[in-house]
Formats: C-alpha cells, sequence, structure tokens
C-alpha cells in the first residue's frame, strides 16, 4: 500500500501537489496578491519619481517654512499675515475646514431631524413642504446649491444701501454685522454666577428623579431650571452693574467696522452643505423612527404615556441606534464636500495650502500629499467619535 | 518567505518596464500628432476667448497659431487647453498642453521653482484696479478698507499684500478662480475694486454692460512681463517658442506684414531674406523646423504690431495703447535678437 502511494505522489508535479493542498494554496495566492500591490505601488512611485526628475522637480516640504506672501482674509483664529509661513496658511486652512464642518454638521443635524420628523407628520401640508424640500434638495449636485445660495448673498445690497436693523444690524454683500459684546472688569462675576446656576440645576435634577424613583411625582423641572438659571445670570449682572457694552459696527469708508461680521462666503458655504446634508439626514431619521416597531408606540399609550413622552422616552431612544451609523457617513461627507469652498472664495484647507500655496511653490504633489492626509485623519476621528457614541447607545443586549 | 521577497522584486521589476514619462520630444509629438496644443486662459476677452463659433480668438491665441505655423505649416492646427491661474503649471508639467501661451508673468520663482522655462516676453504689463465711478475714489491709494476681488493663484495676490502693507493700508481680500466670477462679484458690489493686469482690466471693462462708469486707477503696482512658457528639459521645443515669438517682432520691425510678405522676398535687406527662408539660416535644421517657418507665420498671422492691433490695440474694444509693447526703436521695449 505505502509504495504504490508514493508513486502515485511522485508522478503529480510539485505545482499541482501545491496548488492541491488547501494551506498551501493560500499562501501562494497571499503571496500573488501581495506581489501585485507591491507591483502597483512601484509602478506609481517609480512614475513618479521618472516624470519629477524629467522635469526638473524634487520632493521636499521645506516649502511649508518659506514665507507665504499671501493674505487670508477670514482667519478668525489666528493672526495671520502675509509674512506668514504656508504652515501657517495650511493651519488656517485647516481651522476654516474644521469651523465649516463644525458648524455645518450642527445645522444639518438639527434641520435634518426637524423635517425627518416633519415627514411623518399626519398633517397633509407639513409632510409635504419635508417631502418636497427632500426631494428638491437632495437630487441636485451639492456644488450648484452652494454656487445658488452665493449668488443670492452677494445680490444683497451693497454696504452703503444695507439693510438696516434698529442702527445695530447690517445685512449687506459684504456679510451681515452684528455687535460684539465687550465684557467689562468685572464680567467674570456673571459667568462664575451662570456656572454655579448650571450646577446647581444638576443637583436639582438629580434630586428630582430619585424623588420620581421613590414616590412616582414629576416636578416641573425644566422650568424651574430655566428660572434658577436667568434668576441668576441676569441677577448678577445688574448687581455688578451692567459690565457689559457693545461694539456696535459702523460704516466707515467702503466698509463697516466694528461689531462681528459673518463673510458671505462663509454664510453660503454653511447654509447650503447645511441643507444639502439636512435633506439626507432628514430621510436617515424618517427611516429610524419608522423602523421603531408599532407595539412600541402602542404599549406606551397603554401605559398612559403622552404623545411627546412616548417620542421623547421610548422611540427617539430606539431609532437613534439605527440613526447613528449612517448620520456619521453624513458628518463625513459634509466634511468632505466643505472642500467646494474655493469656488466660492471661502479659505479652507483646499483654498490655501492646495491651491494658493501650491500655485506660489508649484509643490502639487507635497500640498495634495499633505491636504489628503489632513481631510484622512479628520475623518477618521469624527468616524472614531461615531463609532463611539454607537456603541454608548447600542442596545445592552442580556 | 523567500518566495514572497522574489515575487516582490519580480514585481518592482516589472512595474519599472511599466512606467512612462512625459516625453522629452515635444517637437516630435506635435508632428506626430499634427496639433500644437496651448494651455490658454479660461476667457479673456482680446487675449483667449472663443468667438461665437467656438473658435479660439485672441491676443495669445494668435501667438499659438503662429507656433503652429512655424511647426507644422498650418496656423489652424491648434487645440486650446483652457485653464485657471491655479492649474496652467500643472497641465503644462503634466502634459496636456505642449506650450502656454496665457499671459503668465515670468517670475523667479516660477521659473526655477515650478519649474518652467520662460522665453521673452510678449506683452509688457503692470497691475491696476478698476473701481466703480461712483466710488468718486481717483487713487489706489484712498482704497484702505475696501473690499478686493483677486483671481487666485496669480502674482496679483502677492503683489496685493505687498502693496498694501508697504502702504500700511487695510483691505478685504475675496480671492475668486476665473476672471469671468470676478466680474460677476465686482459688478455685483460684493468688492469695491477688482485688481489684475491692466490688460485684463481694459478686456474685463470692455465686456461690461457699462464701460464707462467705471475707471481704472493711475497706480501700476507691479512690472508683470508676460510671456510664453515651456516645460523644463526640452531645449529644442523651447528654441522654437523663443524664436516664433522673436520672427514676429523682428518682422515688424524690418516692416514685413502678412500683406507685403510675398513682395518681401524679393527684398535687398539681408536680414529680411535670412527671416523668410530665401537665404539659409545656420541651426535651422537643428531645430527641426522648415524653410519658410517665420514666411508662414507672418503670412498667416502677421507680425507682432499687427497681433497687437487686431486683438487688443486702439481700435478694438479694449482699445490699449501699444505703451511699453512698442518696438525699442519707437520708445517701447520690444526688441527681438537679430536673425543671423
Amino acid at each position: 500500500m505505502d509504495i504504490v502511494n508514493k508513486s502515485q505522489n511522485k508522478e503529480r508535479s510539485v505545482v499541482s501537489r501545491l496548488w492541491n493542498n488547501k494551506d498551501a494554496r493560500s499562501v501562494i495566492i497571499q503571496i500573488l496578491t501581495i506581489a501585485l500591490v507591491f507591483a502597483v505601488l512601484s509602478i506609481i512611485l517609480h512614475n513618479i519619481t521618472v516624470n519629477l526628475a524629467a522635469i526638473g522637480k524634487d520632493f521636499s516640504f521645506d516649502f511649508l517654512g518659506h514665507t507665504a506672501g499671501y493674505d487670508i482674509t477670514f482667519s478668525p483664529f489666528l493672526d495671520y499675515t502675509s509674512s506668514s509661513t504656508h504652515f501657517e496658511a495650511a493651519i488656517v486652512g485647516l481651522l476654516n475646514t474644521l469651523l465649516i464642518a463644525f458648524c455645518g454638521i450642527i445645522l444639518a443635524t438639527i434641520i435634518g431631524f426637524v423635517f425627518g420628523i416633519m415627514r411623518l407628520s399626519n398633517n397633509w401640508l407639513i409632510n409635504k413642504i419635508a417631502y418636497c424640500f427632500v426631494e428638491f434638495t437632495r437630487n441636485v449636485p451639492v456644488l450648484l446649491h452652494i454656487l445658488f445660495i452665493h449668488g443670492i448673498v452677494i445680490q444683497l445690497p451693497v454696504p452703503r444701501q444695507a439693510v438696516n436693523f434698529i442702527d445695530s444690524f447690517f445685512l449687506t454683500n459684504r456679510g451681515l454685522f452684528i455687535p460684539k459684546p465687550e465684557w467689562g472688569p468685572n464680567s467674570w462675576i456673571v459667568g462664575l454666577c451662570f456656572i454655579i446656576s448650571i450646577a446647581i440645576v444638576f443637583i436639582l435634577r438629580t434630586w428630582n428623579k430619585k424623588q420620581q424613583e421613590k414616590t412616582g411625582v414629576i416636578y416641573p423641572i425644566f422650568w424651574i431650571s430655566i428660572c434658577i438659571m436667568v434668576l441668576f445670570t441676569l441677577g448678577s449682572f445688574f448687581l455688578t452693574g451692567m459690565p457689559l457694552t457693545w461694539s456696535v459696527p459702523e460704516l466707515r469708508g467702503f466698509n463697516f467696522r466694528g461689531g462681528v461680521s459673518v463673510r458671505p462666503e462663509f454664510v453660503a458655504l454653511w447654509l447650503a452643505l447645511s441643507y444639502y446634508t439636512a435633506s439626507f439626514i432628514a430621510e436617515i431619521v424618517r427611516s429610524g423612527i419608522l423602523a421603531v416597531s408599532r407595539g412600541q408606540n402602542e404599549a406606551a399609550g397603554a401605559l398612559g404615556l403622552t404623545k411627546s413622552r412616548t417620542l421623547q422616552l421610548i422611540v427617539i431612544p430606539q431609532a437613534m441606534r439605527i440613526i447613528i451609523p449612517p448620520l456619521a457617513s453624513q458628518y463625513l461627507n459634509l466634511t468632505k464636500n466643505s472642500s467646494l469652498a474655493i469656488a466660492i472664495g471661502y479659505m479652507d484647507l483646499v483654498a490655501t495650502i492646495g491651491g494658493i500655496s501650491l500655485m506660489q511653490t508649484g509643490k502639487e504633489m507635497e500640498t495634495m500629499i499633505i491636504v489628503l492626509l489632513t481631510y484622512l485623519v479628520i475623518s477618521l476621528i469624527i468616524s472614531a467619535f461615531m463609532n463611539w457614541y454607537n456603541r454608548a447607545t447600542a442596545l445592552v443586549e442580556r | 518567505m523567500n518566495s514572497r521577497i522574489s515575487a516582490i522584486i519580480a514585481g518592482i521589476g516589472v512595474a519599472s518596464l511599466l512606467s512612462f514619462s512625459v516625453a522629452a520630444g515635444t517637437l516630435d509629438d506635435v508632428k506626430k500628432r499634427g496639433v500644437v496644443r496651448c494651455v490658454v486662459t479660461t476667457g479673456l476677452a482680446g487675449f483667449a476667448y472663443p468667438d461665437k463659433s467656438g473658435v479660439w480668438k485672441g491676443f495669445d491665441v494668435d501667438f499659438c497659431r503662429a507656433t503652429a505655423a512655424a511647426v507644422l505649416g498650418d496656423a489652424n492646427k491648434i487645440k486650446a487647453v483652457t485653464s485657471t491661474g491655479k492649474t496652467r503649471f500643472t497641465k503644462l508639467n503634466a502634459g496636456e498642453g505642449d506650450v502656454l501661451w496665457r499671459n503668465t508673468t515670468i517670475t523667479f520663482s516660477r521659473d526655477n521653482g515650478v519649474p518652467l522655462r520662460f522665453h521673452g516676453v510678449n506683452y509688457y504689463d503692470g497691475q491696476g484696479f478698476i473701481v466703480k465711478k461712483k466710488l468718486g475714489v481717483k487713487s489706489a491709494k484712498e482704497l484702505n478698507g475696501a473690499s478686493i476681488c483677486i483671481q487666485t493663484g496669480t502674482t496679483t495676490e502677492l503683489n496685493l499684500a505687498d502693496y498694501f502693507k508697504t502702504n500700511g493700508m487695510k483691505y478685504e481680500a475675496v480671492p475668486i478662480e476665473t476672471n469671468d466670477e470676478a466680474r460677476q462679484n465686482y459688478v455685483a458690489g460684493r468688492c469695491d475694486a477688482y485688481t489684475t493686469d491692466a490688460s485684463g482690466l481694459a478686456a474685463t471693462r470692455s465686456t461690461l454692460t457699462d464701460p464707462k462708469n467705471h475707471i481704472i486707477l493711475p497706480e501700476i503696482i507691479s512690472k508683470e512681463p508676460l510671456g510664453p512658457a515651456t516645460r523644463h528639459g526640452d531645449d529644442q521645443w523651447s528654441d522654437i517658442v523663443t524664436w516664433v515669438l522673436n520672427a514676429t517682432i523682428t518682422a515688424e520691425e524690418l516692416g514685413v506684414t502678412s500683406k507685403n510678405v510675398d513682395q518681401m522676398k524679393s527684398s535687398k535687406n539681408l536680414e529680411i531674406l535670412r527671416l523668410l527662408g530665401v537665404n539659409e539660416l545656420s541651426g535651422r535644421k537643428k531645430l527641426g523646423l522648415s524653410k519658410d517657418w517665420a514666411y508662414n507665420i507672418i503670412k498667416s498671422v502677421g507680425n507682432y504690431g499687427e497681433i497687437f492691433e487686431r486683438n487688443v490695440g486702439v481700435n478694438t474694444p479694449l482699445a490699449l495703447k501699444r505703451g511699453l509693447n512698442q518696438l525699442w526703436n519707437k520708445g517701447g521695449l520690444q526688441y527681438s535678437p537679430p536673425f543671423r
């Protein structure tokens, strides 16, 4: 028996023996895959080196330390001038990207939830308004929304014919100018009182929860909290002699000076990105709520819970588990879509380091690598946060 | 494990065989293709714009046509590759175009940092400002606090920052991608002034519905020598572009025009005869050009003065005077090395 088997094995070639062995085959396939991946990578790398050498370019990031030479008007967080470096320009761009992403995510979430719930309304008109909003918005490319809103915003009146509310708020095509609070010397007391009032409210709520568990009595805790906070803050404000003045915008020369200005480019990008993303979020919210079984609603009704309490305590917590994973993708989309900012001149990451710096230094490869990696990091952070939140709200199975 | 490593090495070997690069022989590519691809603007009246039937016209386009006439013997064999201020060098260096005729300022960093090869100046320009008359502004020095539209990715951005810093003034920069968008923002009053090269301002003003209500301020805040560019590392093609430009200037200096070029072939002036290929120019064959290359340029496109007057001169909507672009012996700066 033994001898026959051996001779048979010898007849089959080494390759086919390896191929017919399950473990060996898997190793072979893995080797081939790795070789393929490396081959593609090396084609790309080799191509880059050859072509950069052919046009006489080197690969280095030294330019980041050189003077940028251009101005970025919209830099709300950093003091940037034309003598700052390309690196600082990149940071300004990054902060502007983060600002638009942060503001956009908040507004998109609010609008999205409102329209998502409106979509479920029994009121025919409200339902259809939400339906039309969603369908008109999400079926048009986001770049057109941005250009559309920007087109409207720059047709607002020029500063000399500004829309004027009580001589303090001015709406122009250079932006919305609003008074800026300037806090006096004792204003920290007001801030402290505000924080104390929050602490008191927090203690009160904990106490109230215990009371409810013990006796079942629910106090109108929401209104009590509001009263405490308003009384504390306003009281301390008047007692310290109103340590607050307003810097009111004023037309001087070409533009308004003083106050806070919200630039039209920011507004256009913010609104367009927000309502565009909101149309997707609305559908996610609707599907999340519809996915909660009717039985849950009916059971809550049978227990005597009001409609709003049912939504608040039964439906939304269960819907959130379905809503959050696709919601995370929408947040990522919004952040990445913000790179369209250059179309209307909002100075984000792509417009600064990936735009003007690229142009002034001719470092296409390097600047694009920086931009790509930065977006990757931002997206991974958002992803990680949403995953954490998802786990935190997930159903604890027993 | 060993086989894994050898597979990787084999992969890299295959990869290096497969890789491709931007070919150095632009002239051969152009001849094989039968078309000169020029990187031009996305549209700037007088300089490069598609007319009603979609044919590209303008000052820069005429130089592109001159290049095609020299290389291929037919000025119509061109393809316009449009680009914004930001994408022009990338498009050229990536091989999407053969030559850049796109009112591009020659600077040290562009020549060496991007890098590019420049070939002389086909338009001497400088940066200026356009404002609405009703603002009552008479000088750029009165623009403190103004909002100013700029085309991003240009030298104007840097000049503007320098100028306002030097004069201790503040401004709000409104960066815009293309000339058309800049015009829209300026017209809507998003910015008080629009700044670009004076020639570009004249071009923009000519396309406004009410050109008379806008003025170009007297200050010219920079030197903007505009000229063609090619990729580094192709000396033959670079020399061709250099001498295409020189041929148009020399032709004007010698009084050779598209109308009299045939008579001029029997001229007594030896430089004219060399220019038009009646007498041989030593080194021409190395350039890979036919004997009548310059004749073809002048016959089909004209000399420098004709190109200027046809596209941007005083009888066009742009109404630009020759100024610095007059020939050197008539008070300007246009000067070509001799054809000898």
